[in-house]
């Protein structure tokens, strides 16, 4: 078998004396789309700020493409292809559209705080004007070229949560991390979400996906995890899983 | 031909325009600074030690007052990396302090009687070309890979970390090139004022800086010129109340501030008049 793409072993992690993952081991392969589902406090989020070094972990190993990555800062994990969404929308609220994909492009781009005074005057460099074709195609991949140039805050709430994904692409990731990319967007932009979250998988980016609504994960999935108070209760493609006891009880309380 | 009065004026002026530039460029990236006094002065004293005792040629000696007050600015960055906010503003504050009080024992740099003798040097053409260098600059900035790295850190540092950010190296670089500015307005005021002391570095020198650029609006560069501008010359403009000048500038600054809290220029306006170029938000 080859090598997974994220092996994580003996993840954990407490805030004082809540334990929100205790001794987590998952791996994901590379190539699919993998959804973590879970209840409300079960550690989903804290999984994702810990594999993307937001957080650091008790104990635990984070290996990512056959390397360790556990004590790497945020920064360095996004240029060796971990990018991720956040659950609560955390767009850069003073920039455009098109600057907070170009953002995006940070980690593959090159240019020092005297690279605006070089150059040929009053016209863009080379590279700039490269980074800026590439942040037009994502945004056409996401359905938001019209809106470029428009204050990011002013979108409407689901097209936020695309640019969201627009500019975690920007930085070219191998692994994309989405939490709850569907929260709070009626059926129509679900629909419209899914086709997309499949073209970027299409595309050759392993998807890690936190999501609550159930159709979407049993579609687009082809392996499910559920957590539950930190703990991996089930692991199975998505027909499976919604079957398992274990699961529906986690779900729905026992008697 | 403007009178002498006038060009000091205008020279004044633009070295305040300078200094507010100096905030300005930190607090694009978040990182509020209440010691640009203290810069100005490492500026000021290397450049006229060096014009003074060594003989120096004036543009060298104004680069070096740049690269020391750079060298300081990356040192003093470091704090920054782990405070935040209120705190970052008290501990820029203690290092302006601190310089103040350095120059202050210092007998080879004239002590508390001040630092006399230095030739004069600064033309207001060298203020205007050190302006036009820096509009220049910020304006580029703003379209660049760095300039977007400055914004990003300011709206959300977390997120820009996610996306790929090294917040370390960007904020010690936004506080080292605020430091060459204050260094380099140092040295242009050391050359024609010709006499400095600690005291005109003080918390006070500090604390206009910084009023400047949040009068001006700290949404663009733009808002610390039109800012530093206005209140540089205003005192100028305010000769005929005589006795009552401190207290109407104090209740024009006041009323502003009530009026606009986001200062002169703030986003909307700004998108207006396009100044902004990329950043105003387009039609369609």
């Amino acid at each position: 078998m080859s090598e997974p793409l994220l092996a994580v072993e003996g993840l954990s992690r407490s805030f004082g004396r809540l334990v929100v993952l205790a001794s987590l081991d998952l791996t994901v392969e590379a190539g699919g789309i993998h959804a973590i589902i879970g209840p409300n406090g079960a550690g989903k989020t804290t999984f994702f700020n810990l594999v993307t070094g937001a957080l650091s972990p008790d104990a635990g190993h984070i290996r990512f493409g056959g390397s360790e990555i556990g004590s790497l800062p945020a920064y360095r994990r996004t240029a060796l292809g971990i990018c991720r969404t956040f659950q609560n929308i955390r767009l850069f609220g003073s920039m455009t559209v098109r600057d907070n994909v170009l953002l995006g492009l940070h980690c593959r781009t090159h240019g020092g705080l005297l690279s605006p005074l070089l150059g040929v005057p009053f016209r863009r460099t080379p590279a700039e004007v490269s980074a800026r074709e590439r942040a037009e195609e994502i945004l056409a991949l996401v359905g938001l070229a019209d809106a470029a140039g428009r204050p990011a805050i002013e979108l409407p709430y689901g097209e936020q949560r695309r640019l969201e994904i627009a500019r975690a692409l920007a930085s070219a990731p191998r692994l994309l991390l989405l939490d709850e990319p569907s929260a709070g967007m009626n059926t129509q932009e679900t629909i419209e979400l899914e086709a997309l979250i499949a073209e970027v998988n299409r595309r050759g980016v392993t998807i890690l996906l936190i999501e609550h609504k159930m159709s979407l994960v049993m579609r687009l999935s082809k392996i499910v995890t559920v957590l539950n108070f930190g703990q991996k209760i089930a692991e199975a493609p998505p027909g499976v899983v919604q079957r398992d006891p274990r699961v529906i009880e986690a779900y729905l309380g026992s008697e | 031909m403007l009178s002498d009065h006038t060009i000091s004026i205008l020279i004044f002026a633009g070295i305040d325009v300078i200094m507010a530039l100096s905030f300005y460029l930190p607090a694009s990236a978040g990182q509020l600074s209440a010691g640009q006094g203290g810069f100005m002065a490492l500026g000021a004293y290397t450049a006229a030690y060096l014009t003074v005792h060594h003989g120096a040629p004036f543009p060298l000696a104004l680069a070096a007052g740049g690269l020391v007050g750079g060298l300081v600015g990356l040192v003093v960055g470091f704090p920054a990396l782990r405070l935040r906010g209120l705190y970052l503003v008290l501990v820029t504050f203690g290092f302006g302090e601190v310089v103040r009080v350095i120059f202050l024992n210092a007998p080879a740099f004239g002590g508390p009687a001040g630092f006399a003798g230095i030739p004069p040097a600064t033309t207001i053409w060298h203020v205007l070309g050190l302006l036009a260098v820096l509009v220049y600059f910020f304006t580029r900035l703003s379209g660049s890979r760095m300039g977007r790295a400055f914004a990003a850190l300011r709206d959300d540092e977390a997120a820009a970390e996610a996306m790929g950010v090294n917040s370390t190296y960007v904020k010690l670089a936004a506080f080292a090139a605020g430091g060459v500015i204050a260094g380099l307005g140092g040295a242009l005021y050391a050359h024609y004022t010709l006499f400095i002391d600690p005291e005109a570095f003080g918390v006070g020198r500090s604390l206009f800086v910084m009023l400047y650029a949040v009068f001006g609006g700290l949404a663009s560069f733009w808002g610390a010129i039109v800012g530093a501008t206005i209140l540089s010359i205003l005192p100028e403009l305010l000769r005929w109340v005589k006795d009552w000048r401190e207290i109407f500038y104090g209740l024009l600054v006041l009323t502003l501030m009530l009026v606009r809290p986001q200062g002169l220029l703030d986003a909307t306006l700004l998108a207006r008049l396009s100044l902004r170029g990329e950043r105003a938000p387009a039609r369609g």
